[in-house]
């Protein structure tokens, strides 16, 4: 646990922590970063992922042919950790199928398709102007109706994050941006910081922390100015201006940064007492709490060199990134190889087609010329030179994660603590045998949770298996029981009432059937008489 | 429209496994010119051997494997093999020791155990061994300097004793190796070896004419150490090789070559004396630095270095070879899964 109060004092004083390893990609930001964010036209379809989150999704609420507002919840759910998707213009829902996802298998998933009337007209939730006298719940309530879930990448829905069982010390705002080329959070940064400090006051009534902290790369001086003037009257509010290294923006490594503590590996920042929110994010909570705007848009960096005019724009949720790709210039027949990055060049996932849409952890679309990020050829033999180990910011040793994740022995990378990696990138970055680790590592992480679901359920079936068992048994013992008691009954009855008493029984019955047989040979031969 | 799709992280540093490798072997340059100067063509001529065996063998089991040939030898790392057991071989040695080495580093230490990143050991010093105990006479034939040789020699001259045993104007290899005062030379580590197990003081030793200058330490060959370690800093200086293992190594030797000369002056070899006379520069640079068979924790490469810079100067002290190196970074290759286990950093958010 920290104590916000120290970690303040000594960011005031500059000291910040470090964490091990980590690396320096070429930033290739100002290829994006030195426009103002672009507000765009109106694509001719969105296709809306029903999903956008991590949790369940909830019900489909409107039909094919119903016309829809911007800002329209299109789904509903009673289960906390569904969060709602809307319609990100007014327009008309023309079909509700399956549709390439915004998700490195690029499987189709339940897509609501809208056709936009041109009329963008909203449908506002009721404004909350005066939430510092609301309560907490209706907050809550409201960033869960206005679809909000994590902007930064995770996707995690903030409604849960923002109602932690724990105290709060340190509430952590994160505008690192860690990831080369990626401008999005810089540009809010920069041309939002009213909002997003209005957001982070919201945050900060609802949460009730110690400390609020924003952490900035020093690579974002710009962004850093517009922080600080918004927030200079806030004594409340610390900035704190973090070294440029890759991956400093990721959770775990910028609460090192900042306070010198780890999250336990099974934890959550809050068993550390801190809380950490996107820029974006923030952005998003003003516009539902403050203007009852639903989420139904957010800044993508478009950038790359095979772009002709890379920039960020306001695009809507469900845009299509053939969309974008033509605002920006994207001209397919001077590429040799067409490849398309949804997201930045260490974690982003390449993208199926251009009908992929827009969703709310979409920050950034690259598209590299084939110089620019030329595609890996084979990989080549570990040799085992440790270059990997010097850049793991979760201090693991990848080359021996490879190994054992290469040839499936998934105890042994467990103990070598696979589950530590944040897959980051760094180590295939710096790998000079081009190995794609993070490759192998996914693989062995979806195998590992494979086969524990697998144990799982044939541990629940052997359950099952051997609670039948028994209870077959049982029932055989059981009857067999009543069937004994039943033999000893009879068997007591007769020794009770005499032996002679049931063979004058016997012999009553076999004198009846004896009558009964002549009664009816004498009727046959009267009849044929 | 249809995307080319590829696994995260897309961008990557552009310095692939066959740069590291020719990296290293630009490095060795350095070194090889100042063996050159001091000990003539022979060096040369005996990486060149080398690296011809090397490649043919690397190739021939590749094909063998059926893997591809030419990305095989593309690494470089067959080559960098040859060259640095060619620094190590004495530089007029007949041309079957260095093709027999080579041979048996490539094909059985590397290849046979899987090929690049499988070998256990240090594919070169295994070379340098085998070759040692089997041809221990043509092994320790080293030449004295140049400049202190009785008969000097040209390229040719070495070039026909590799080749046939004699030089042009039919001088053997033993001839060759005569000092100006007509006393068979070898190695500054074998003179002192002889020189003790005969009952002589270490200072005594050191009055031989091998060792021409005050310092206790042999001209040429700490010339060539100093030429190896600027090559060893420009790899330090690239990020090729961490610092950990070199200077471990020194670490090891210094301290235990100090707490011997403390106890035994008179006995044993001094500070300077082991890091300068022989291959303990190149070694810590070069040879320890193999990432292959090494450690690659860094409190283990600590460890790794370390140990074999005490066993080095304990086998130049108390052992049957005075080439130490060799056996120490052997010794400490069997013991590198080990120390990789117990010296596994830890995880972030782990309790150590």
């Amino acid at each position: 646990m920290i104590d916000a109060d120290n970690v303040v004092q000594q960011i005031k004083q500059g000291q910040l922590f470090d964490f091990p390893g980590g690396v320096h990609p070429p930033q290739q930001k100002s290829l994006s970063n030195t426009t103002p964010i672009n507000t765009i036209d109106e694509p001719e379809r969105l296709y809306i992922p029903i999903k956008q989150h991590i949790g369940t999704q909830g019900s489909i609420c409107v039909s094919i042919g119903q016309d829809v507002a911007k800002g329209e919840p299109l789904t509903t759910s009673a289960n906390p950790f569904a969060v709602p998707v809307h319609a990100s213009t007014s327009g008309k829902v023309i079909d509700i199928t399956q549709h390439p996802s915004a998700h490195p298998s690029g499987l189709p998933e339940t897509t609501i398709i809208i056709e936009p009337d041109g009329l963008a007209q909203w449908q506002l939730m009721p404004v909350m102007s005066d939430y510092l006298s609301a309560d907490k719940v209706s907050i809550l309530e409201r960033i869960c109706q206005a679809g909000i879930s994590g902007l930064g990448g995770a996707g995690f829905p903030t409604h849960i994050k923002t109602n932690p069982q724990k105290s709060v010390e340190c509430l952590i705002i994160n505008g690192i941006e860690c990831e080369p080329y990626i401008s999005s959070d810089d540009r809010i940064m920069r041309e939002h910081a009213w909002q997003i400090k209005q957001g982070i006051d919201i945050l900060r009534h609802v949460i009730q922390p110690k400390q609020v902290i924003i952490a900035v790369e020093d690579n974002k001086p710009e962004a850093m100015d517009a922080i600080k003037t918004a927030c200079i009257e806030d004594a409340g509010i610390t900035i704190a201006s973090v070294p440029t290294k890759y991956p400093a923006g990721g959770e775990r490594q910028l609460i090192q940064v900042l306070t010198g503590e780890e999250v336990p590996q099974e934890g959550l920042p809050i068993d550390v007492g801190c809380l950490m929110y996107n820029v974006g994010t923030c952005y998003a909570i003003a516009d539902a709490v403050l203007h009852g705007k639903a989420l139904v848009q957010r800044v993508v960096t478009l950038t790359g060199q095979a772009l002709g005019s890379p920039q960020n724009v306001w695009a809507l949720l469900g845009t299509p990134i053939h969309h974008l790709l033509d605002i920006a210039g994207y001209d397919p027949k001077r590429q040799r190889s067409q490849k398309v990055i949804m997201g930045g060049p260490m974690m982003g996932f390449t993208v199926h087609n251009d009908v992929v849409p827009v969703v709310k952890i979409t920050n950034c679309l690259l598209v590299p010329d084939k110089r620019e990020l030329p595609d890996v050829e084979d990989e080549r033999p570990c040799i085992r030179c440790g270059l990997c180990a010097d850049a793991c910011p979760a201090g693991l040793l990848p080359q021996q994660l490879f190994w054992h994740s290469k040839a499936k022995e998934y105890d042994k990378a467990q103990a070598y603590h696979l589950d530590a990696c944040i897959e980051c990138g760094a180590c295939a970055y710096v790998c000079p045998s081009e190995i794609p680790l993070v490759h192998y590592y996914r693989k062995a992480k979806t195998d590992i949770k494979y086969q524990a679901a697998e144990k799982e359920k044939s541990e629940k079936a052997r359950e099952r298996f051997e609670t039948r068992q028994a209870r077959l048994l049982a029932d055989k013992q059981a009857r067999e029981e009543k069937h004994r008691l039943a033999a000893e009954a009879r068997k007591k009855a007769m020794e009770n009432k005499g032996g002679s008493d049931a063979k004058d029984k016997i012999a009553a019955a076999l004198a009846r059937a004896k009558a009964k047989r002549a009664a009816a040979a004498q009727a046959n031969k009267d009849a044929e008489e | 429209m249809q995307f080319s799709l590829s696994s995260s992280p897309h961008n990557r540093v552009r310095r692939d496994t066959s740069q590291v490798m020719r990296m290293v072997c630009y490095a060795c340059i350095p070194g090889i010119l100042a063996q050159t100067w001091f000990f003539g063509w022979g060096t040369i001529i005996q990486i060149s051997l080398a690296i011809i065996t090397a490649v043919v063998t690397e190739s021939t089991i590749l094909e063998l494997r059926k893997k591809d040939v030419s990305r095989g030898i593309g690494d470089y790392s067959a080559i960098l093999t040859a060259i640095l057991l060619g620094i190590c071989l004495p530089p007029l040695a007949p041309w079957w020791l260095v093709v027999i080495g080579t041979f048996f580093s490539i094909a059985i230490v590397k290849q046979l155990y899987g090929g690049l990143g499988f070998n256990m050991f240090n594919p070169a010093m295994v070379g340098y061994v085998v070759l040692l105990i089997s041809f221990p006479i043509s092994m320790s034939a080293w030449l004295p300097v140049q400049s202190m040789a009785q008969t000097p020699y040209d390229f040719l001259d070495a070039f026909n004793v590799i080749a046939t045993g004699y030089s042009q104007t039919g001088y053997s290899l033993a001839q060759l190796q005569l000092g100006v005062d007509s006393v068979t030379q070898a190695t500054p580590l074998d003179a002192v070896r002889t020189g003790l197990l005969g009952g002589m003081t270490y200072s005594e030793t050191l009055s031989a004419p091998i060792f021409i200058s005050d310092w206790g330490w042999s001209y040429g060959w700490s010339a060539v150490s100093i030429a190896y370690l600027v090559g060893g800093v420009f790899l330090l200086q690239q990020r090729i090789i961490n610092w950990h293992m070199p200077i471990s190594m020194l670490f090891g030797v210094i301290v235990t070559a100090g707490l011997l000369n403390m106890l035994a002056p008179d006995q044993t070899g001094s500070i300077p004396f082991h890091l300068f006379s022989g291959a303990v520069i190149f070694g810590a640079f070069f040879i320890v630095t193999d990432p292959v068979s090494g450690s690659t924790t860094d409190k283990g490469r600590l460890i790794f270095g370390a140990l074999i810079g005490f066993l080095t100067v304990i086998i130049r002290t108390y052992g049957g070879y005075p080439d130490a190196i060799a056996f120490a970074v052997i010794i400490m290759n069997i013991a590198v899964p080990l120390i990789d286990y117990y010296t596994q950093p830890r995880a972030y958010g782990h309790q150590p």
